[in-house]
């Protein structure tokens, strides 16, 4: 899901990176007000290089010859606890960045938003918390009953914090007008295949964290670890129809958002405005201009220099003049880029023949 | 495992490149960081019918590897399996949008191919710049620079430690799956049986090393922040790099200058 630099425009990318510093922000102070910021500092970074490591690991999907892996938000948050396990994504996401090439230094925002955000906050404060303070699954013992909360929500959280990132995705792309792909095609595209990878990485999450919790109960954030019989019994019944709920819910807001009117969306993300757009998000570059699609910033920059906005393929001869000129102006360029290579590869045998 | 044996080695790869000197390597991390940044921004906000222009960008990159000694076919190397996902960003575009812009000879050239183009051209620059900022910057410089913009110290000490405990972490996974593979020859990963013990061991047994390693570095005075060796004031040299580079930037998005060369050569 990791976002390259090319996916975003620029004010898109600045955006993102607003949220998600701000999101940071309330963190570490969080952080540092609850309790000894120094202290948890360790934990947080050996749990984020075990996830970092995990990653690497193939895990056999039975019935099926592939391998999955996972990628580890629901974990740190369970782990960690939100706020920590925001911050250990961060830190896991920027190496990834900086080392692999996962994901661009500009996109770094938007990917954190992504991936760490709804991992990290919708997961544990709506999914994780919620379930395990039930009174769910209280008709078997208090330890099967937490097994099973866990199972439960590690597989819901990481299946419905994975739609919602690939959803991000889609918005983040359609709003930077990059891609040509009908804003619908792109989320029929992405929803389903993050459906698979959610389902599986879930399922790693709820075998590692049953696994901790067997072990070592109190590292697990909202596991009740007393053996005291829960009262106020909620039969399963009742589970099974919230979680239908739920699931109906979760796909029919999803399905909506994919298939009907994306006009709506642009509608409110954009303004009435009176320009003309085609169906899909800001694809008219004629009105909007690619990088320009939501940045009235980058816009006006480009008008008030003028020499790009004009600048165009069209078929009037002076045009037609600038293209064939631009053409051979650009395998010039292409030819002193080859220049300064081969320029610094003979300075390179020299020096290394000197060092001889 | 091949696959995490690869990663060690390539994080110390990186390591030593950033550890080697040339011209590049000894400007200010911040300025190289910032640069950095400027030059993705001004890539990225190309129009994305202007593949003429975004050419001229490869300049800066090509310059900073022959200076820097960082070799171009290593980058590409190393981010073989990255490079064809961010090609595959615009595969779609030629299809969608199929208006002809124009003509080379009598070949037809829609729009959706010239913007594919643009966009795995602004790929590839993307990376090949983040590439070169960590060929030629060490991981702890960097850090050092975040902490000068101002980045709270929690998370640039949880950056170095985590970037310390990754290659340790990922020493002792590549241990157990190799001592796992020789149990379950032929097997492609780890058993469904084993899915939770695996990682959980080693996150228990890590957990635990992790509250001893604070006590050890609060024994030895650790206060919430690193003190940072090698940190330098800004020099002349560096303020200049900075404002020439964004000024060249500037300077290629904002005129055309392949129109201008073509015309002065025809």
């Amino acid at each position: 899901m990791h976002m390259a630099d090319a996916l975003l425009a620029p004010a898109v990318a600045a955006t993102m990176y607003v949220a998600s510093g701000a999101v940071a922000g309330v963190s570490v102070h969080k952080l540092r007000k609850d309790e000894d910021d120094s202290k948890k500092l360790p934990v947080m970074a050996v749990t984020a290089a075990l996830v970092f490591a995990g990653q690497m690991i193939n895990y056999t999907i039975p019935g099926t010859g592939s391998s999955g892996h996972m990628c580890g938000g629901m974990m740190l948050s369970a782990l960690l606890g939100p706020q920590a396990g925001f911050l250990s994504m961060i830190v896991i996401l920027t190496i990834q960045c900086l080392f692999f090439g996962d994901g661009g230094l500009l996109a770094l925002g938007a990917n954190i938003w992504n991936m760490a955000f709804y991992g990290c906050f919708v997961g544990y404060y709506l999914i994780w918390r919620p379930i395990m303070k039930s009174n769910w699954f209280c008709k078997s013992t208090p330890k099967a009953a937490q097994r099973a909360k866990i199972i439960l929500a590690s597989i819901i959280g990481c299946i419905v914090t994975l739609q919602l990132g690939a959803f991000s995705v889609v918005v983040e792309t359609s709003l930077s007008g990059i891609t040509e792909l009908p804003f619908d095609a792109f989320c029929a595209l992405m929803q389903p295949i993050h459906l698979a990878i959610g389902l599986i990485e879930g399922l790693i999450t709820a075998a590692v964290l049953t696994f901790v919790y067997e072990s070592r109960p109190e590292i697990i954030k909202d596991v009740d670890t007393s053996d005291g019989k829960v009262e106020n019994k909620r039969p399963l019944k009742t589970v099974i129809v919230i979680l239908a709920v739920l699931v109906v819910l979760v796909g029919g807001v999803l399905s909506l958002f994919a298939s009907s009117n994306p006009d709506g969306l642009e509608w409110a993300l954009f303004g009435n405005s009176d320009a003309g757009y085609s169906d899909n998000m800001g694809l008219d570059e004629e009105d909007f201009g690619i990088a320009s699609g939501a940045a009235d910033k980058a816009a006006s920059i480009q008008e008030s220099t003028a020499f790009l906005p004009d600048y165009a393929f069209s078929d009037s001869d002076s045009a037609a003049g600038t293209t064939v000129s631009g053409l051979v102006g650009a395998a010039m360029v292409a030819v002193v880029a080859l220049a300064i290579c081969a320029i610094g590869g003979f300075f390179k045998k020299k020096n290394s023949s000197k060092a001889k | 495992m091949n696959k995490i044996d690869n990663a060690i080695s390539e994080f110390k790869e990186m390591d030593e490149m950033a550890n080697r000197s040339s011209p590049v390597h000894e400007l200010s991390p911040l300025v190289k960081l910032l640069s950095t940044v400027a030059y993705i921004f001004f890539v990225v906000s190309f129009n994305k019918y202007n593949l003429n222009g975004l050419i001229v960008m490869v300049l800066y990159p090509v310059v900073i590897y022959q200076v820097s000694g960082t070799s171009i076919r290593a980058c590409f190397y190393k981010l073989r399996f990255i490079l064809p996902l961010v090609c595959a960003v615009g595969l779609f575009n030629p299809f969608f949008d199929k208006k002809i812009m124009l003509y080379i000879g009598s070949i037809a050239v829609s729009g959706g191919t010239i913007s594919m183009l643009t966009l795995m051209l602004k790929g590839i620059l993307c990376i090949m710049q983040s590439f070169v900022l960590i060929a030629t910057t060490s991981f702890d410089s960097i850090c050092l620079a975040l902490r000068r913009i101002h980045i709270p110290a929690f998370i640039v000490t949880l950056l170095l430690l985590t970037y310390r405990y990754i290659s340790v972490m990922m020493e002792e996974v590549a241990v157990m799956t190799d001592a796992y593979m020789l149990r379950a020859p032929g097997q492609k990963g780890i058993h469904v049986s084993a899915w939770g013990s695996f990682l959980g061991q080693l996150l228990l047994r890590s957990m635990d090393k992790a509250e001893e390693i604070y006590s050890g570095m609060q024994l030895r005075g650790f206060s919430g922040d690193f003190l940072y060796a090698g940190c330098r004031p800004l020099r002349f040299n560096d303020i200049l790099f900075l404002v020439g580079s964004i000024a060249a930037f500037a300077l290629f998005r904002f005129v055309d200058i392949t129109s201008f060369i073509g015309r002065l050569v025809m």
